[in-house]
């Protein structure tokens, strides 16, 4: 039973990193660049929610909502002010800039928040009466032998309502329809009427509004919530996206979930100092193999 | 009677290179006009900048009275100038109905039925293909793909960059075959070709580019016929 246990705490940890490789593997699918700020959005994410709740005292939904508004906001403003100015320039000064936005945010949050740890609040919780007649908090959801926390059944559900809702939008909406056909070939797209710069506009919104979703589900999940809480879920979920085939939005669901479950496997069953060791190495080899990712396209030569 | 495209005085810069120097030319309805020359003339810079990917430092195009060369691209579409560009760029991973419909990106969607069907007519492999990734179509159900893509914007001029390129000769009788059937259904139509004698034999006009200018213009006719034209660019 541990073992399930333990497969259920891998797929909620991967549904995190597959919401946020989705916003990695959109913006790279777009705008071809590495928006290594995605993390650090995140983090931003995570602090609206908190103080909307803890000083605000908004309930959470209205808290989750006010960090999806400002990150999609964020991300707008980021990528018109860094990354639009440098639409021609090479690969490398706009991954330099993305890195420059990450440590910019991470040191912003820092001025405005300081370094001391938040303790984020628990949304997924029920109460129950114990023997004792008092009131007390419960964060498992008890069935039979097994113990599934109320956060790992949010996040496992709001990760496939959300890959459900992306593939309905990129595949059925006309607006979808344009990011694949930018995602292709941004002069062909033009020449069909489409605007890329707002194309990238709305990448950019969508995936920095599910880096907020993600983030307070993360902080959900561990109540530590720092300047740097971005960093290494970004890592991780482009590490997620780049194990799928980055680009591809299946993809970034399927190399989210399978990083989360080998990260807790690995944790549980190996060491848990050398969880990412082994994490890191299970990527080189699938991109030995596959250097294009799991479910990645080789990119043909027009002839 | 005024003319639907008027270009004056381009010159297009790739950087310090000079890739168009100072051509003009104009385009009435209902024609169909060729720019004929060599690799590297500058045919297709000229209609990259015709439809906004380029831009030119001097002079105007005017397209149905008004001054285009300021416009983006995918402005420009919307005002009925679409291009089928050099090597077709099409949206391979996308099916062939998709593809259709993104060219018909800027028209309202009450109009999209009956535009499929338009363009299902002059191309029936593409009905038959409607549901395939574009991809795995041949080249010259490709080429088909990206004629009918235009076309599904209304276009009042359709460009087109090498159409003929790369496809075997009984493909270029059709695509050419397509072409003539646009005109007579009263398309007006700028084509750049390298295959100068089948461009020239369905033209009413034609320009000769070389190296960035324009050297000679005339009716398909006079083109096919002089003997300089034959020598440089129908193989004697």
């Amino acid at each position: 039973m541990t073992m399930v246990n333990h497969l259920i705490n891998g797929l909620s940890l991967g549904s995190v990193y597959a919401i946020i490789a989705l916003g990695y593997t959109m913006v790279y699918g777009i705008a071809k660049m590495l928006n290594f700020a995605h993390g650090d959005v995140i983090m931003v994410g995570a602090y609206i929610c908190f103080y909307a709740v803890n000083q605000y005292q908004l309930p959470p939904v209205l808290g989750i909502l006010a960090a999806v508004l400002v990150c999609t906001a964020l991300g707008v403003v980021v990528e018109r002010l860094a990354y639009k100015p440098l639409r021609a320039a090479s690969s490398l000064a706009v991954l330099i800039t993305a890195i420059g936005v990450s440590y910019f945010l991470q040191n912003a949050a820092l001025l405005l928040w300081s370094a001391n740890p938040k303790v984020f609040p628990l949304f997924f919780t029920s109460t129950r009466i114990n023997e004792a007649g008092e009131r007390v908090v419960v964060r498992n959801l008890e069935i039979g032998p097994l113990s599934v926390s109320y956060v790992a059944v949010v996040t496992v559900a709001a990760c496939i309502v959300i890959m459900l809702a992306l593939t309905w939008f990129t595949g059925r909406t006309k607006l979808g329809k344009a990011m694949r056909a930018c995602s292709e070939d941004k002069g062909a797209a033009q020449l069909m009427g489409i605007d890329v710069d707002a194309t990238i506009s709305v990448t950019f919104a969508i995936g920095s509004g599910l880096a907020a979703i993600a983030g307070v589900l993360l902080c959900n999940m561990y109540q530590n919530l720092v300047p740097t809480t971005g960093s290494m879920p970004g890592i991780k979920a482009f590490t997620a996206a780049v194990f799928g085939g980055i680009g591809s939005i299946p993809g970034a669901f399927l190399g989210g979930m399978l990083l989360g479950i080998l990260e807790i496997f690995a944790k549980a069953y190996i060491s848990t100092q050398l969880s990412d060791a082994v994490v890191f190495s299970a990527l080189i080899i699938v991109l030995l193999v596959k250097p294009t990712g799991l479910l990645g396209r080789p990119v043909r030569e027009k002839v | 009677m005024e003319a639907i495209l008027k270009a004056e005085d381009l010159n297009v810069y790739y950087g310090s290179i000079h890739a168009i120097k100072g051509v003009s030319f104009e385009v009435y309805p209902g024609e169909i006009v060729t720019l004929i020359g060599a690799n590297g003339a500058g045919k297709s810079t000229t209609l990259n900048t015709l439809s906004g990917l380029l831009h030119s430092r001097t002079g105007s195009v005017r397209f149905l009275e008004e001054n285009i060369s300021r416009l983006a691209s995918h402005k420009i579409v919307a005002r009925g100038l679409a291009l089928v560009p050099e090597g077709r760029r099409i949206f391979a991973q996308m099916t062939v109905r998709e593809n259709l419909e993104m060219g018909a990106y800027t028209q309202p969607p009450s109009g999209a039925a009956g535009d499929l069907d338009m363009v299902y007519e002059h191309f029936p492999r593409l009905k038959e293909r409607s549901g395939q990734i574009a991809g795995t179509l041949s080249g010259g159900e490709q080429q088909m793909l990206a004629m009918g893509r235009a076309l599904m914007s209304h276009p009042k001029l359709l460009m087109l960059d090498e159409p003929s390129m790369g496809l075997a000769p009984i493909l270029v009788e059709q695509i050419f075959e397509i072409i003539r059937n646009l005109h007579q259904s009263g398309a007006t139509i700028l084509l750049v070709e390298q295959n100068a004698q089948a461009a020239l034999s369905v033209a009413d006009r034609g320009y000769v580019m070389e190296t960035g200018k324009i050297v000679t213009s005339g009716t398909g006719t006079e083109l096919l016929s002089s003997p300089e034209i034959k020598k440089a660019y129908l193989g004697g």
